[in-house]
């Protein structure tokens, strides 16, 4: 629940895209804990089958997530999210 | 058992909290590779070792590594070694390295001492876990793989240097038609020339 909180924290204050990808990782990495907090409390395997599922999520989307990066960065010279913000209306 | 609980609770929270007041993205990571071995441990004691080394292997492991290559990536030039030498100023490593022979300490008695009375009924073990997630969980399986097929084969979209080379090619010439021409020749970067060609245009248009 903490580290869940820590992560939106970091989510919304950061804004370098490399933390805010970090924060991310916190925050499913938090979701996993549940679930396996969940599963040790009534001893069923469930729990850490989620916990998988969350690790096979986490994998593509820090994938996808750090090759955006990377195109970001050769685009724009940086790594603020504001400044890519052209699709502003 | 519950000392040993709360203190790597204490060492996961506190090292997430250095990791989002860190300004160096490298100093970030370290303590974000704590938080995460601390969580391991949590797993371990929690009844549930294969998710720790799960835990250690995949998000400690491969993740973290996905993360500094990036890092690397997005420094190189000459002023890249002078950088790197900042970052690996001695002092750097005395608070991870505390907190992590905090959890080593942990560890060795977890492994010594056989815990007689544990934080919960009884370990779920490895064998479960599989018979679980290949049994009744089959279709998620299944799901994962698709998932992480469509990440690898965007990432791979995403980071190549011919979409780049397109993108850059259609924001030099903002002349429609030629574009069009291209990205009907090359329906898989159609979608995304698109978008991107619809944000400049429309910031190029605002003053």
């Amino acid at each position: 629940m903490i580290l869940f909180a820590l992560g939106t924290v970091g989510l919304l204050v950061r804004r370098d895209l490399l933390f805010i990808l970090m924060s991310i990782e916190v925050m499913l990495n938090a979701a996993g804990l549940a679930f396996v907090a969940a599963g040790a409390r009534w001893g069923q395997p469930d729990g850490q089958v989620m916990l998988i599922f969350i690790l096979a999520t986490a994998a593509a989307e820090v994938s996808i997530g750090l090759a955006l990066v990377l195109r970001l960065y050769r685009q724009y010279k940086s790594l603020d999210v504001d400044a890519a913000s052209e699709m502003r209306g | 058992m519950n000392s040993v609980f709360y203190l790597s609770a204490a060492v996961a929270i506190v090292s997430t909290v250095l990791m989002l007041t860190r300004l160096n993205a490298v100093h970030a990571l370290l303590y974000l590779i704590l938080s995460l071995l601390s969580v391991a441990v949590i797993f371990y004691i929690s009844g549930a070792p294969f998710a720790a080394g799960l835990e250690l292997i995949i998000y400690a492991g491969a993740i973290m590594v996905l993360f500094i290559f990036v890092v690397m990536l997005l420094n190189l030039g000459d002023r890249a070694s002078a950088q790197e030498r900042s970052w690996l100023k001695p002092g750097m490593w005395v608070g991870p390295a505390i907190m992590v022979s905090i959890l080593a300490v942990e560890v060795a008695y977890l492994l010594l001492h056989e815990p007689s009375q544990s934080l919960v009924p009884r370990v779920i073990a490895p064998k479960v876990v599989g018979i679980a997630l290949f049994g009744p969980y089959m279709i998620g399986v299944e799901l994962a793989s698709m998932l992480l097929t469509a990440a690898l084969v965007g990432a791979y979209h995403l980071g190549s240097r011919h979409a780049e080379k397109s993108e850059l090619r259609s924001l030099r010439q903002p002349a429609k038609k030629e574009a069009h021409d291209v990205d009907f020749a090359q329906p898989g970067i159609a979608s995304g020339d698109d978008l991107v060609r619809v944000g400049n245009g429309r910031s190029s248009g605002a003053p």
